[in-house]
């Protein structure tokens, strides 16, 4: 069975002033195998993260239903853990209170929060920060915060809508690494939205490419390069066929997004 | 000078102070040298002397403690009601729906034109002056608060949610936090604005108070004194300003990383 299946989930968009309904996200079904790395792939505007929304439960599907272990998703909760893209850290919480924020919601005691919180925060290499406030740390720093936060939640799938879209390129290669390592080491379920397409193909063990808006999944591709990954990877000629394939997929639909038809 | 530069601490002070020693330079030139009559403005020594002589033989003193207590007293009790209201606003759209137009309507009702309308209800006592205060602070205080905590930043209260928080979680470990600087500062200004309203509160129907040694003080003419009122009131609001602000950065320190 599918640990996450989305079934025909399509969302429009109420018209302004009597206006017709914006479709945002056509009919759209994935499945989720335990253990998957999909990474959803698309230009933006496409309704890639609309659709991840409606999997975390933050928005609701005008056709369609998106099932957890079988069961239908009524709104957000502890099972399915998200990282956005804008930093979302509690800037009142230290680094450690972040991260025992749901485990606190969920009334462990503060021995185990405490306990939890140390391994994630080792985890993810920022022993030595328990008690700095979210801005005293850099953008690369916080994200890995809020993905110790969402890890250490002990999610059935973890949620990501491009978490490193903010962060230079050196940063985010290096949160691509430590992303995979983690999810190498703990098999998590993990659905990763982005439109970098060296990122979609470096990470995921399957890429689900979105057409252009009002879009829905139009290729579903697996990416057989093997793990443990290293970042080498990125060099072999496989990689490079999946990218100039992924990049031809994007490159037309992007063009359709932009209006540049000739 | 650079548009935005800022200019370093201790020149920041010196400026500060500066512009009131030229104040009270402008001040005595003014009465000193003879261009004002004294009936109209007393100078600052005058001012000085007999502000001494207030708060040493005339019971100043108890004045002043009596207006302070009627400024916190009311202001606490606006405070501990707006509070809970302000926050459940903020919070729930239904409840602001329903309380909004009425607080905004409130709002604009001057607290002073109630004065004669509360010496009738309350009598010319404390409760009198306590509701002026209350009348003109408590409205005021909703809206902010219902402000401040209606623009809690969205994704950090869906992060909340994705990490299993409920409706109720989210105000109490989302909202409120994330509205508690901001509604420090709003505490902080109209308690400011609440010693406007305890003089005009004392000018009419009181007994002891700063407000009602003014009114005193206008009968005999005495401005020296009248002066030295004023002057007292911008001390305590100067002084309980600083204390306000200094407590707002120890509490939040967060906000001001």
């Amino acid at each position: 069975m599918s640990r996450l299946s989305i079934r025909g989930v399509g969302r429009s968009f109420a018209g302004l002033h009597g206006a017709p309904p914006t479709l945002a996200l056509q009919p759209t079904d994935l499945e989720v195998a335990d253990n998957d790395f999909i990474t959803v792939l698309g230009p933006s505007g496409c309704g890639k993260s609309t659709l991840l929304r409606i999997v975390a439960g933050l928005d609701e599907p005008s056709t369609g239903q998106v099932l957890l272990d079988g069961a239908p998703v009524r709104g957000p909760g502890a099972d399915r853990g998200m990282v956005f893209q804008s930093y979302t850290l509690f800037p009142w919480l230290t680094v450690r209170q972040n991260i025992c924020f749901g485990l606190r919601e969920k009334g462990l005691p503060d021995a185990q929060q405490r306990e939890i919180a140390q391994r994630f925060i080792a985890e993810v290499g920022l022993a030595g920060f328990e008690s700095h406030f979210p801005k005293q740390l850099s953008g690369g720093m916080q994200q890995r915060v809020a993905l110790a936060r969402a890890l250490a939640n002990d999610p059935k799938i973890l949620l990501l809508d491009e978490p490193f879209g903010a962060l230079d390129h050196q940063t985010r290669a290096l949160m691509q690494e430590l992303l995979l390592s983690i999810w190498e080491q703990h098999r998590k379920t993990v659905l990763f939205v982005t439109h970098d397409i060296d990122e979609a193909i470096f990470m995921g063990n399957r890429c689900a490419v979105f057409s252009a808006r009002p879009g829905r999944i139009k290729t579903d591709l697996a990416i057989d390069l093997p793990y443990p990954r290293h970042y080498t990877v990125k060099t072999t000629p496989r990689f490079s066929e999946l990218k100039a394939q992924l990049t031809e997929d994007i490159r037309a639909e992007s063009i359709k997004t932009v209006g540049m038809e000739h | 000078m650079k548009p935005l530069q800022p200019v370093e601490p201790g020149r920041r002070i010196a400026l500060g102070v500066a512009f009131f020693v030229l104040f009270f330079a402008g001040w005595a030139f003014a009465t000193l040298g003879g261009f004002v009559s004294k009936t109209f403005l007393a100078d600052p020594l005058t001012m000085v002397r007999s502000g001494w002589e207030l708060l040493t033989q005339q019971g100043f003193a108890h004045d002043v403690g009596m207006t302070m207590w009627r400024v916190i007293g009311g202001f606490i009790a606006a405070a501990l009601l707006a509070l809970p209201l302000g926050t459940a606003m903020g919070a729930y759209k239904a409840v602001e729906a329903f309380f909004e137009p009425f607080v905004s309507f409130a709002r604009y009702l001057p607290a002073s034109a109630f004065i004669p309308l509360l010496i009738l209800w309350a009598g010319i006592g404390e409760a009198q002056k306590l509701s002026v205060i209350f009348l003109g602070s408590f409205f005021q205080l909703v809206l902010m608060i219902a402000v401040s905590v209606g623009n809690t930043r969205r994704d950090l209260v869906e992060a909340a949610y994705t990490l299993g928080a409920r409706d109720w979680g989210i105000v109490r470990r989302v909202l409120i936090p994330a509205a508690a600087p901001q509604v420090a500062e709003t505490l902080r200004l109209v308690l400011g604005w609440a010693w406007t309203y305890v003089i005009v509160a004392e000018l009419i129907g009181a007994s002891s108070g700063i407000g009602h040694m003014i009114t005193d003080s206008q009968a005999l003419l005495a401005t020296d004194q009248i002066i030295f009122g004023i002057l007292t009131i911008g001390v305590i609001g100067l002084v309980s300003d600083l204390g306000f602000k200094r407590l707002n950065r120890r509490l939040f320190r967060w906000a001001s990383l």
